[in-house]
């Protein structure tokens, strides 16, 4: 018996999983360098929050949405990996929940499930957590390089902490020795939420995103590149070490944001112009919160500030059709 | 080789498949009987000349164009007219066919069935346009519209550029391809003929370049031919789309709504030169076609000369028969082919291939959510967005598709081929189109 059916008779094999399961593969290196930085609490902080995530998505699906189990597909791996990438590695296993609950039942099922949320959902679950225990959100255990089982590290503050908190009149002598340096940043040696720290990292896990054909180069290159010109335009104009752009790129989460959450498919414009808008105004508002808000910083602030501005990017912007150009 | 010229806006790579690209054209043979469409083309459909018991001869004329945008319907074979009506069609729909039953394999007298080529082309644009009527000349690239009202420049337009469209880009066809292996010289000739038909001197061949025995042997003839050239293009669906092709070789779009003549160009397929150089130069009407017999469950893969009318189920069986692997049987490419209900229906002029695809290769996965990857947007070589067409169809927001220019669609199925949750986006788009068109 033959079959019949519309056009086309042939798809890609590349599927939503396959997508999924190549963002997980990107998100490998920086869980390595997470546990390499922080030991076993890193990796305890990670598998609670992608259990999590899962376990909500698979109650969400099954009891709530009352659709296919969306649990194969990886998605909600993602967001419980993101999730664990923007904590510090001393989070209490109950407040990861909390997020994870957060996360998947809050920020995405409620909105009908994958691809329909409007706001990132590992975001939404940090900035929970950050707003909800902040003690716990801002108390950075220090890196101690290989150490694996060493739970107790020294908390301190973050490369950006450091800086907001500089008085105008700081010499740049004072800060020697205070703040990492350029190498430290970007292997990771320093303070930070488990993810975010080693910019080498995310940056093979950008490589390979971009190798296959996951995500395009739009969202990453012009949101770090903003950031980079504002700080690079006010450091150069003032020579404020608080306006470092290479520190600026380096420290905080801008990497892990401007790589894997503002390139979030659910959540960002529809064509590559509305992207590109996307992705300077994410730029804009990082820099601004960062420089002249009272939190040292604001990436997740920032890229959920411009989901919310998604649904009208992409009623306005439409990319440009053959046949336009006269 | 420099940069090889493409078209700027989306597309896509699928696998190719051209397991019959070394397979030299063979003569499919004849069959009992052939079924004769009357409407093989865009149009009205031919009005009939024949009756049952009628006895023909291969080239006479069995049905005559209806009008101008029409086109003349000739036999085949020879032999006697079985019935001259309602035959269920490939999608299981009744068409008027004419029904033959083959006798022997004589020709009319007028058609010069020698084998040398000729390179003279002694007739004004006028007569050439009148043979190419007389023969039943379509467009064979799939879209079947006319060809001397393609080639019948409305005066207040100007053509300086004339496509020759050897791209093939479907996976597993190779007819063309086959074709510019073999009749290169005819095929230039034929390129030759249209210019003389627009006065101008400008004809390029657009050649894929995964293609090369064909552009050699293009390229080798053209050094004798002034004014015709070969033009290498890179590997992509939907090069071989007509727009697609024009931005290609010249850089120009045709504006939304309007000819390929507003951008000075006319597109003819490699095999349309090909039946237009046979039908001027050697009186032959359009009855017989090259097509490729292929798929991942055909036993045999091979390119014949087929004779207009031939049931399908004739060459499957030439090709090793129907395996019991073959979950669908496709007239034309697996990306804008159809998949046929009855494969007895016949091979029509603009049948450039029979695919026997197994399960696994022409499956259509279930669909999920949209995941808003925004893959479809990407690949649309007509900047369309098909996942928001889709949203609008689902609602029934029918006037709102007009500003999303979905009558611009050509419908080449490359959003549908890469959405990962599978969505049906190119149904959507063509359901679309049709309520549109409705108002």
């Amino acid at each position: 018996m033959l079959k019949i059916s519309t056009a086309p008779h042939f798809q890609t094999t590349r599927d939503t999983r396959s997508i999924m399961l190549d963002v997980v593969i990107a998100l490998m290196p920086a869980a390595l360098a997470a546990v390499l930085f922080f030991g076993i609490n890193a990796l305890l902080v990670i598998f609670t929050s992608v259990a999590g995530c899962v376990l909500f998505e698979y109650l969400a699906c099954r009891y709530w949405l009352k659709t296919r189990n969306t649990t194969t597909d990886f998605s909600a791996v993602i967001t419980g990996l993101l999730l664990a990438y923007n904590l510090p590695s001393s989070m209490p296993v109950w407040m990861t929940l909390v997020g994870c609950f957060m996360a998947i039942i809050v920020a995405k099922t409620c909105y009908g499930g994958l691809g329909k949320n409007i706001f990132n959902p590992a975001l939404v679950g940090r900035v929970f957590l950050f707003i909800s225990f902040p003690v716990q959100m801002t108390s950075w255990p220090q890196p101690h390089l290989a150490r694996f089982w060493e739970t107790d590290a020294q908390t301190g503050a973050t490369t950006l902490g450091i800086l907001k908190h500089l008085d105008a009149e700081t010499s740049a002598t004072a800060l020697q020795g205070k703040l990492p340096g350029y190498w430290d940043m970007f292997a990771g040696n320093i303070g930070g939420c488990l993810g975010e720290v080693s910019a080498l990292a995310l940056l093979i896990g950008l490589f390979y995103l971009l190798w296959r054909r996951v995500i395009t180069w739009h969202i990453p290159f012009y949101y770090v590149s903003t950031v980079f010109l504002i700080t690079a335009v006010l450091w150069l104009s003032t020579g404020d070490p608080r306006y470092d752009p290479l520190t600026h790129l380096f420290s905080g989460g801008l990497l892990l944001g401007a790589f894997f959450m503002a390139t979030d498919y659910a959540t960002s414009p529809m064509n590559k112009k509305g992207q590109v808008i996307f992705a300077v105004g994410c730029g804009i508002l990082t820099v601004a919160i960062r420089l002249w808000s009272a939190y040292p910083e604001g990436v997740s602030f920032a890229i959920l500030i411009m989901n919310a501005f998604v649904p009208l990017i992409d009623k306005y912007v439409a990319p440009r059709f053959y046949g336009s150009r006269r | 080789m420099s940069k090889l010229k493409t078209f700027p806006m989306g597309g896509i790579h699928p696998d190719k498949y051209k397991i019959t690209s070394e397979s030299p054209i063979m003569d499919a043979g004849l069959p009992e009987i052939v079924y004769i469409p009357v409407k093989q083309h865009i149009g009205s459909p031919a009005k009939i000349l024949v009756a049952k018991g009628d006895k023909v001869k291969v080239g006479t004329l069995l049905a005559d164009a209806d009008g101008i945008v029409s086109a003349d319907v000739h036999s085949s074979v020879s032999g006697e007219v079985l019935k001259v009506e309602a035959v269920e069609g490939e999608f299981g729909y009744v068409e008027d066919m004419i029904t033959i039953r083959v006798e022997g394999d004589e020709f009319e007298p007028s058609v010069d069935l020698s084998s040398d080529i000729a390179r003279e082309i002694p007739f004004t644009a006028e007569e050439i346009i009148a043979k190419i009527r007389q023969a039943g000349i379509v467009g064979m690239g799939g879209a079947g519209y006319p060809t001397p009202v393609k080639t019948s420049i409305p005066s207040n337009k100007k053509v300086d550029t004339l496509i020759i469209n050897g791209i093939e880009c479907e996976p597993f066809l190779t007819a063309d391809d086959r074709l510019m292996v073999e009749k290169a010289e005819q095929i230039v000739i034929g390129a030759k003929i249209i210019n003389k038909i627009l006065g101008i001197q400008n004809a390029v061949i657009a050649i894929d370049e995964n293609k090369p025995h064909a552009v050699e042997a293009v390229s080798k003839v053209t050094k004798t031919y002034v004014g015709v050239n070969v033009q290498v293009c890179a590997t992509k669906y939907p090069q071989g789309g007509e727009k697609q092709l024009i931005t290609a070789i010249t850089g120009r779009e045709v504006p939304s709504g309007k000819l390929p003549a507003d951008a000075g160009c006319l597109v003819q397929n490699v095999g349309t030169a090909f039946a237009i150089y046979e039908a001027v130069m050697k009186n032959k009407p359009l009855f017989e076609r090259i097509v490729t017999v292929s798929g991942d469950a055909c036993l045999h893969p091979a390119n014949y000369r087929v004779r207009i009318g031939t049931p399908a189920s004739f060459l499957i069986d030439k090709a090793g028969g129907l395996t019991p692997e073959t979950a669908k049987v496709i007239f034309g490419g697996p990306m804008m082919g159809t998949a046929a209900f009855n494969i007895n229906a016949p091979v029509t002029k603009l049948t450039s291939g029979i695919l026997l695809l197994s399960e696994k290769t022409s499956r259509k996965a279930p669909e999920n959510s949209c995941i808003r990857c925004a893959k479809c947007t990407e690949v649309c070589p007509v900047g369309l967005q098909p996942y928001l067409i889709a949203r609008k169809v689902r609602g029934g927001n029918f006037d709102e598709l007009r500003d999303c220019h979905v009558l611009d669609c050509i419908e080449c199925g490359c959003c549908a081929y890469t959405c990962p949750a599978r969505l049906p986006l190119l149904d959507y788009c063509k359901l679309a189109k049709s309520e549109l068109k409705k108002k």
